[in-house]
């Protein structure tokens, strides 16, 4: 009975998808003439670049006409840091004999550490300040960010995040992101409507409000990711 | 036609590393499976022009994701079959209570 039930709910599924993508042609360009902007991606690709004055569509896309979508993914992440944290969380008197590492790192790999460390990090803040300008963003530069803090955090047992310190960060950049948003309220019609006439296109200070959201953005990822990596290092391994 | 087959290349290094990952007893070269699945598709997103993308799979799929798996395997255990007679047995306990 059960199983005749089962098998009754995947024909539904798998009749309702097949019905949905026998009507999508295969391979087909629907995207349609870029510049006469009847479609929804030939409006963005033609209209972006004079509106929001921003060199990388993909970014306004991201921050400015789907900014809704993104405050979303943020704060996914941000409850996944918080769930995490709250099932692992340790302690004041178990945590001074909480061993990042059963076993110290070798020379090479803290030498090579400290010299990689300024650079991953150096990169990662040039791809979310450069969000509007080059492929990536906020969610890309802050992962890269977290993963110099991540190299630091394997090879030296006594490197340590100060927590005050990235709750604070990470608090600011939520609320600032979330005020960039009701500004737009307030100023334009929509929630993070853009300003657009700030500078240049196609140099540094350009396209309004987005590279401020993306750096806001970037702070607040790297600040989660390594506070998920940091609390997931301090797991004592069971022997 | 170079491209192609460079694709075709790419696509199966990407199978095969995901069937070994998948079929491997040792979970620490399985995972590594995985990062090789995700460092060929990064390379994929490049090379299908979708830069953003093949950022974000670099960062996430290749460091992050596999760290934590990492992590995992060191607080729990390397071998699969371990688990699966831990689970056998609580099965076996589980049966015998009911």
């Amino acid at each position: 009975m059960k199983k005749v039930f089962i098998i009754i709910l995947l024909a539904v599924i798998g009749y309702s998808l097949a019905d949905t993508f026998v009507d999508i042609p295969f391979g087909e360009n629907r995207i349609g003439e870029i510049e006469s902007g009847e479609t929804v991606a030939g409006y963005y690709l033609s209209n972006t670049v004079e509106k929001s004055k921003v060199a990388n569509v993909i970014t306004a896309i991201v921050v400015n006409y789907r900014g809704l979508d993104t405050l979303g993914e943020v704060t996914v992440l941000f409850l996944a840091t918080t769930g995490l944290a709250s099932i692992l969380y340790r302690r004041k008197e178990e945590e001074e004999d909480a061993q990042r590492l059963s076993l110290p790192s070798s020379r090479i790999m803290r030498t090579g550490a400290r010299v990689l460390f300024p650079t991953i990090v150096l990169l990662g803040i040039y791809v979310f300040i450069h969000g509007h300008l080059t492929p990536g963003g906020g969610f890309q530069g802050g992962t890269i960010v977290a993963t110099g803090f991540l190299l630091m955090l394997i090879s030296y047992k006594g490197f340590n995040t100060d927590h005050n310190i990235m709750v604070w960060i990470e608090s600011l950049a939520g609320l600032s992101f979330v005020g960039i948003g009701i500004w737009g309220l307030l100023s334009g019609n929509t929630f993070l409507e853009n300003s657009t006439n700030v500078g240049v296109l196609n140099s540094l200070i350009s396209g309004g409000l987005i590279p401020v959201i993306y750096i806001v953005v970037g702070f607040k990822v790297a600040v989660e990711l390594t506070g998920i990596l940091d609390i997931l290092l301090k797991i004592k391994p069971k022997k | 036609m170079i491209f192609i087959i460079l694709l075709i290349v790419m696509a199966v290094v990407l199978l095969a590393a995901a069937i070994y990952s998948i079929h491997h007893r040792d979970l620490l070269f399985a995972v590594m499976g995985t990062g090789i699945v995700s460092v060929v598709l990064s390379l994929f997103f490049y090379l299908l022009q979708a830069p953003d993308v093949a950022l974000t799979e670099a960062a996430i799929g290749i460091a992050l994701t596999t760290i934590i798996f990492v992590i995992t395997i060191r607080n729990t255990t390397r071998d699969e079959d371990e688990i699966i007679d831990k689970e056998e047995e609580m099965r076996m306990k589980t049966d015998e209570k009911s």
